[in-house]
């Protein structure tokens, strides 16, 4: 048993944006167990300051490009709330077939590409192309279809064109929307119950790991809740998103160029792990099942189990998006003008759910509708102080294995957060007022 | 091919949106595969070497670590291609450029502002020598392809420098001024196939200016369709800050 360890991973691979692992152990006290952000910070409030609120969403959307979608649904959100902008069903309902196509996209990025590698013991996914073709062509024509439904309804799946504060540039075609049904039905549906196959065979290969931890996410009465609902923790129940200040409490730190949040505990965890332990009843049957096979059970503690939480997730939007389409056909869709014209100047808040986690925007504009306050709390963010309290009770736990065992289990256990760094020092919480 | 050309990636101050738009391109990814040794992308794999045929960089120049890195990108390196609007202009990063940057930082941090070094944001052009640049915010899809293809072939890639309305012209999309809305098209390099005005979205900029763009007669049509002088301006700033401005060192 080693009791001192001395563990630096420099530029954390396959996660978005550059992170250090720091770990430091002297004679079995644990000195330091934390991820270092280090990514350079972008200074969004002073590309902000003072803009149109027709400029809002285009730039946030520029925090992060593999968030991009629900920078921008969260942004619109917010600009809708403070500007006092009515939307419509269709928009509504066109906003959450994006939604559910950036989720798709993302959790399959996620479990295939970056967390998979680690279960198959490779470095990357590219020699997995030699040993699995299958799986990967299969992993990138999920990821094509998903990416379809952004390109179709947005114009294009990394930041998006078409969404605008009160709906959208254009509407897709009832032939457009069709075919994409048609894919889905085809192609997503048996691709999805393949990948929950190739998941199970994977899923022993998944740390055993457990801690008790606050879980928080959206959750609404009416379905599982990603593009809207209240805020709900697993320690407190749910509050209108008008709270968030309380359930977040962003503070500084100084090991990471990121802030970190707490809400009724040292820190909470959120992402598709949190959504599932607090939605797991709105899951269409299809996800249920998928859950059941692949041993994800609600109340479930560990944190490792994110990326199988993702998967589940990705079947309930394949088919809910089925029932989204098939009720816009219904209600024959409506070439609609966006509605621009506010009725009122002041503070807006927008919440929603993005693929790492709860994501909040919070803007005040003045009388000429430009921004004169902006606030945005991200996902990754708020699970730092949970992954650091996570490796505050793995290394002394694990401490009997080897120094490359311990590196390898928190180098995964930072990837199952599926960590979203560019996001994370995007650096907007200012007022402009002077 | 006998000798497949290696091939690194890597970022800097960005959003990854343009790394992010290489792993959408599902249906040619193997095949470009196939073509390339991918030897170094610390977003998708673990491996770093020493040396490489061609090195994509996305992201701009915001930190001193960052100025070391794009120097030994560059020394690693025989050709060197900028991806999208951080690594080509500076991008919207370069946005805070013009603030103070004290004041920049001390807004954001308070009293920890010295925590976290950072400089102006900068294009890669500013620091060594970029062979090749993909504009577009997130980089162009097509004009990626397009280089790719022409670097693996060993041809030179050729690059419009007109304005972004000839394109839209030529697809005969209905111009966004006729709904009432403003565009930066007639001032904005081509190349993206007038992407956004075919969605019913204007222009914003992303691919940075013509050579010779108008300035003034753009900000007069902004104003003219109902932009404050002020406002004018800052639509115009978002992607071209550094070269309206000057880069600021
Ligand atoms: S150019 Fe645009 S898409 Fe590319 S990294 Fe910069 S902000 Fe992201
Ligand atoms: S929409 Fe924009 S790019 Fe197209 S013609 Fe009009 S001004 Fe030019």
């Amino acid at each position: 048993m080693s009791t001192n360890l001395d563990i630096k991973v420099k530029h954390l691979t396959r996660v978005e944006g550059h992170g250090n692992i720091v770990v430091n152990m002297k004679e079995g006290v644990l000195e330091k167990a934390q991820l270092e952000i280090v990514e350079a910070p972008r200074y969004f409030e002073a590309m902000l300051k003072g803009r149109s609120f027709h400029e809002a969403a285009i730039v946030t959307s520029r925090i992060c490009g593999i968030c991009s979608l629900g920078h921008q649904i969260a942004s619109l959100k917010a600009t809708e709330d403070a500007l006092g902008l009515e939307v419509s069903w269709q928009t509504i309902q066109l906003r959450k077939l994006l939604t559910h196509g950036a989720t798709l996209q993302s959790n399959i990025l996620h479990a295939y590409f970056l967390a998979a590698p680690d279960f198959l013991n490779v470095g990357s996914v590219f020699p997995l192309i030699g040993t699995h073709p299958e799986v990967v062509v299969r992993a990138l024509r999920m990821k094509r279809l998903a990416n379809d439904m952004g390109d179709v309804i947005g114009g294009r799946a990394v930041h998006p064109i078409t969404c605008v504060p009160g709906g959208f540039t254009r509407i897709p075609t009832a032939e457009e929307l069709l075919e994409l049904k048609r894919k889905l039905v085809e192609e997503m549906v048996p691709d999805f119950l393949a990948t929950v196959d190739t998941m199970a065979a994977l899923a022993g290969a998944i740390p055993q790991f457990e801690r008790e931890t606050e879980f928080i996410s959206l959750r609404s009465d009416d379905e599982y809740a990603l593009y809207d609902g209240d805020i709900c923790s697993t320690d407190t129940g749910t509050v209108d998103d008008h709270e968030y200040r309380k359930m977040t409490n962003e503070h500084v730190v100084t090991h990471s160029s990121s802030k970190h949040c707490k809400a009724n505990r040292s820190s909470y965890m959120v992402g598709a792990l949190a959504r599932f332990n607090n939605n797991h009843d709105k899951l269409c049957d299809a996800a249920k099942d998928a859950a059941e096979k692949l041993g994800l059970k609600p109340g479930c503690c560990n944190p490792y189990m994110n990326t199988i939480a993702q998967v589940v997730e990705a079947g309930h939007c394949a088919l809910d998006s089925v029932a989204i389409i098939d009720q816009l056909l219904e209600a024959g869709l409506k070439d609609e003008q966006p509605n621009q014209e506010p009725t009122r100047f002041g503070t807006g808040i927008g919440a929603t759910e993005v693929p790492r986690g709860i994501l909040y925007h919070e803007y005040t504009y003045d009388r000429q509708g430009r921004m004169v306050k902006a606030n945005c709390i991200i996902p990754t963010g708020q699970n730092l102080a949970n992954i650091d309290d996570d490796m505050k009770k793995l290394v002394p736990e694990f401490i009997e294995k080897s120094k490359e065992e311990i590196t390898l289990m928190l180098e995964m256990l930072v990837r199952a957060y599926d960590p979203c760094i560019s996001c994370s020092v995007h650096m907007l919480d200012v007022d402009f007022i002077e | 091919m006998a000798n497949k050309p290696r091939v690194a990636i890597f970022d800097f101050t960005g959003c990854e949106g343009c790394e992010l738009n290489k792993l959408n391109f599902e249906n040619e990814l193997l095949d470009i595969l196939a073509h390339v040794d991918i030897v170094e992308w610390r977003e998708a794999m673990d491996d770093r070497v020493d040396e490489y045929d061609i090195a994509f960089v996305e992201g701009s120049l915001s930190t001193p670590d960052c100025i070391e890195r794009i120097h030994e990108v560059r020394r690693k390196c025989k050709v060197l291609v900028s991806l999208g609007s951080c690594a080509t202009l500076g991008g919207i990063n370069a946005m805070k450029n013009i603030q103070p940057i004290e004041e920049v930082r001390e807004e954001v941090y308070g009293e920890d502002k010295y925590l976290f070094p950072t400089l102006p944001a900068l294009p890669l052009s500013a620091v060594v020598k970029v062979d090749y640049e993909v504009r577009g915010c997130p980089m162009t899809q097509i004009e990626f392809l397009k280089l790719f293809t022409a670097l693996v072939r060993g041809q030179e890639p050729v690059k419009p420098d007109y304005a972004v309305c000839i394109e839209c012209k030529l697809k005969e999309n209905e111009c966004v001024y006729e709904k009432g809305m403003i565009c930066l098209g007639p001032v904005t390099m081509a190349g993206c196939d007038a992407h956004c005005p075919s969605f019913g979205q204007y222009c914003t900029g992303c691919r940075g200016l013509v050579t010779d763009a108008n300035i003034a007669g753009m900000e007069e049509i902004l104003v003219k369709h109902g932009l404050s002088v002020d406002e004018a301006r800052k639509r115009l700033q978002l992607y071209n800050v550094n070269q309206l401005e000057g880069v600021q060192k």
